[in-house]
């Protein structure tokens, strides 16, 4: 009788399954969540798209993007707005994976991109290429690139290569990016006006002036990777459980944990390449995307459309909401994640895992 | 037939030898019970025939194949593995942990069979957790807890199980609940067992074959009524102790000598054999 009432209770998380044997779990409130906040990240991505100096009604903009605007309108929205939303939706999911899959791995929400230094990291690229080189923009996000991979394998050498403890890797992290934001000071103060004004604002983090070319290789990056975090997903959220208990089930733990860990730094990287380091959403978003879901694990697909979230609709608070102020959207997450990070502390307190 | 063997094998962390030239077999259908006193290398010898530690010399086999070269999901199928520490995640609840153990069995396109279903709850039914299915881990007891990763491994439904001290933190009544259902599942279900134990007198009753190590070295090995004496439990955990036949199931039991040798101020020893416990750490 045990048995029975015990199999109904397994049966809440849904199985489809075909006559021929396969069978794919399903869990109702995680797509749910996945499903609303994609429409939510879509929705505010239209308005996003639609506002501006010339503005222009959802419908209008769903129109255009059907083929069926005016030239005024084909030009606004194909040529000026699109790819910056694009571009935001894209670094959003992004940004949120990578953090999804370094808080897993770490067994730690603190044990994130945000926190272990790879900001500082990308920034000390991208100003190295501006005030020593003087380089355009695509220079400085092959430096930003190039410094946020670095910042990686540094933390992967220092902290990660026999198993992650919790804490040693958040503050092996919080010590290189010390390190790092003293390089950031030095090369600020050799910088001359302009230069130093450019580098302020690209560690801001900022979508503005984003167009196609930046969009294309992120897309390339994300198209590849977040599939296969997603693919990696059973077996990530069996190491949740520990080395030892993912061994028992036969993962392969080095393997695994060297392909997560190498996706997350890559997709991290690019996004900090393409939008500067947007702090925040790769902290807040897979912690977010789990209390929607109320599912243990990684969640890779409700922390993507999560971060796209997000990220388009701190856009639209950063671009909107002050006037004919428009803020850099790295100020709005940065303010809205420094609350969420006082209360993620403190109930982490209460948990006692600090 | 012994599926589970080592075969001279040197155990090392880093330089840090544990065990040399250590060969070991695990007989068939039996419930082996390794003890010794602490840093004598029995849970480094578990980690090693579960593949979790690789013997810096010789080699651990399973059905006669290196296992390490075995593929690690059919490993994962045949060997199941408590571990000493895992972490449930946070607010998983019980159906949903035991349901893990199924992942060696199932795929991308394979995820949750009927079959898969059938066994979590059959597991569960076996461990007594049935009625925790849609309990938080976080909310249970310790021996509850246990119980659970338990069901785990039991829905892995593996011929063999190792269990790398199953009772440590739990008290007296929750450390006989896990070695019973322990004996349950040898005698009833025919799966041969591996369990490190600290206590030597849960040890003695409950095991069919046993291990004493001491030094990273084998000191004996056998049925316990053959392997029980006075002599061994000296020579392996440095205690003087007289044995006595359990008045309740027959098999050893160890009673450890009063300070001063006086009978008149001997601990009274409680006639359960395993509620007087003469634990490893006691060297």
């Amino acid at each position: 009788m045990k048995a029975v009432k015990a199999v109904e209770a397994v049966r809440a998380a849904k199985a489809i399954r075909t006559p021929g044997g396969l069978s794919v779990r399903v869990d109702p409130r995680a797509v749910l969540a996945v499903l609303l906040l994609l429409a939510v990240a879509l929705g505010v991505a239209v308005v996003l798209v639609g506002s501006g100096d010339f503005p222009m009604a959802p419908g209008e903009v769903v129109a255009t993007l059907l083929g069926d605007g005016t030239a005024a309108q084909e030009f606004i929205v194909h040529d000026v707005r699109l790819p910056r939303v694009l571009v935001a939706l894209l670094v959003g999911a992004a940004l949120a994976v990578g953090g999804a899959l370094f808080q897993s791995i770490a067994r730690n929400p603190l044990g994130s991109p945000d926190v272990l230094g790879f900001a500082q990291g990308s920034s000390v690229g991208a100003l190295t290429v501006i005030v020593l080189f003087g380089g355009g923009s695509f220079a400085t996000a092959g430096g930003a690139m190039a410094g946020g991979l670095a910042t990686g394998a540094a933390v992967y050498l220092l902290a990660w290569k026999r198993g992650v403890h919790g804490y040693r890797l958040v503050l092996v992290g919080i010590g290189i990016a010390a390190m790092l934001a003293g390089a950031i000071h030095y090369l600020v103060t050799k910088a001359d006006l302009v230069d130093a004004t450019r580098a302020v604002l690209w560690m801001t983090g900022s979508l503005d002036g984003r167009d196609w070319s930046h969009f294309w290789p992120l897309l390339a990056v994300t198209a590849v990777l977040i599939p296969l975090s997603l693919a990696y997903g059973r077996p990530l959220r069996m190491l949740e459980m520990g080395d030892d208990a993912a061994y028992a089930l036969g993962i392969r733990v080095e393997r695994t944990r060297a392909v997560l860990t190498g996706s997350a730094v890559l997709l991290t990287a690019v996004a900090t390449a393409a939008a500067g380091p947007i702090v925040f959403v790769a902290l807040s978003a897979p912690q977010l995307a789990r209390r929607l879901t109320r599912s243990p694990g990684p969640n890779v697909a409700a922390s993507a459309v999560m971060g796209a979230a997000l990220l388009v609709v701190a856009d639209w608070v950063a671009t909107s909401a002050f006037g004919d102020r428009r803020l850099p959207v790295g100020v709005v997450t940065g303010v809205l994640g420094g609350v969420y990070l006082l209360w993620l502390l403190v109930t982490e307190r209460k948990a006692g895992r600090i | 037939m012994q599926r589970l063997t080592a075969e001279s094998v040197t155990l090392a962390y880093d330089r840090r030898v544990i065990a040399e030239d250590l060969s070991v077999a695990i007989p068939d259908n039996s419930f082996t019970v390794i003890v010794g006193p602490n840093a004598c290398g029995k849970s480094t010898l578990l980690r090693a025939l579960s593949r979790m530690l690789k013997p810096s010399g010789g080699r651990v086999l399973l059905d006669g194949q290196t296992i390490q070269s075995l593929p690690a999901r059919q490993v994962a199928r045949t060997l199941g593995l408590l571990p000493q520490s895992s972490v449930a995640p946070d607010g998983i609840t019980v159906g949903d942990l035991v349901a893990r153990g199924r992942y060696p069995h199932q795929g991308l396109l394979r995820q949750w069979s009927q079959e898969d279903e059938r066994i979590v709850g059959e597991s569960m039914a076996a461990t007594g957790v049935a009625g925790l299915a849609d309990r938080c881990v976080d909310e249970l007891s310790g021996g509850q807890r246990q119980r659970v990763w338990i069901a785990m491994a039991l829905a892995q439904q593996t011929p063999l199980l190792l269990l790398d001290e199953p009772t440590t933190f739990l008290d007296i009544q929750h450390q006989l609940e896990i070695l019973d259902l322990c004996a349950e599942l040898h005698e009833t279900q025919g799966r041969t067992l591996v369990a490190v134990l600290h206590d030597l007198n849960q040890a003695a009753r409950y095991a069919t074959h046993l291990i004493a190590m001491r030094g990273g070295r084998i000191a004996a090995e056998g049925a316990p009524g053959d392997v029980v004496t006075a002599g061994l439990v000296e020579r392996v955990f440095g205690v003087r102790a007289r044995v006595i036949d359990d008045p309740e199931t027959g098999t050893p039991l160890v009673v450890p000598l009063a300070r001063r040798g006086g009978a008149s101020s001997a601990p009274r020893a409680s006639a359960s054999g395993a509620a007087a416990g003469v634990t490893a750490a006691a060297s």
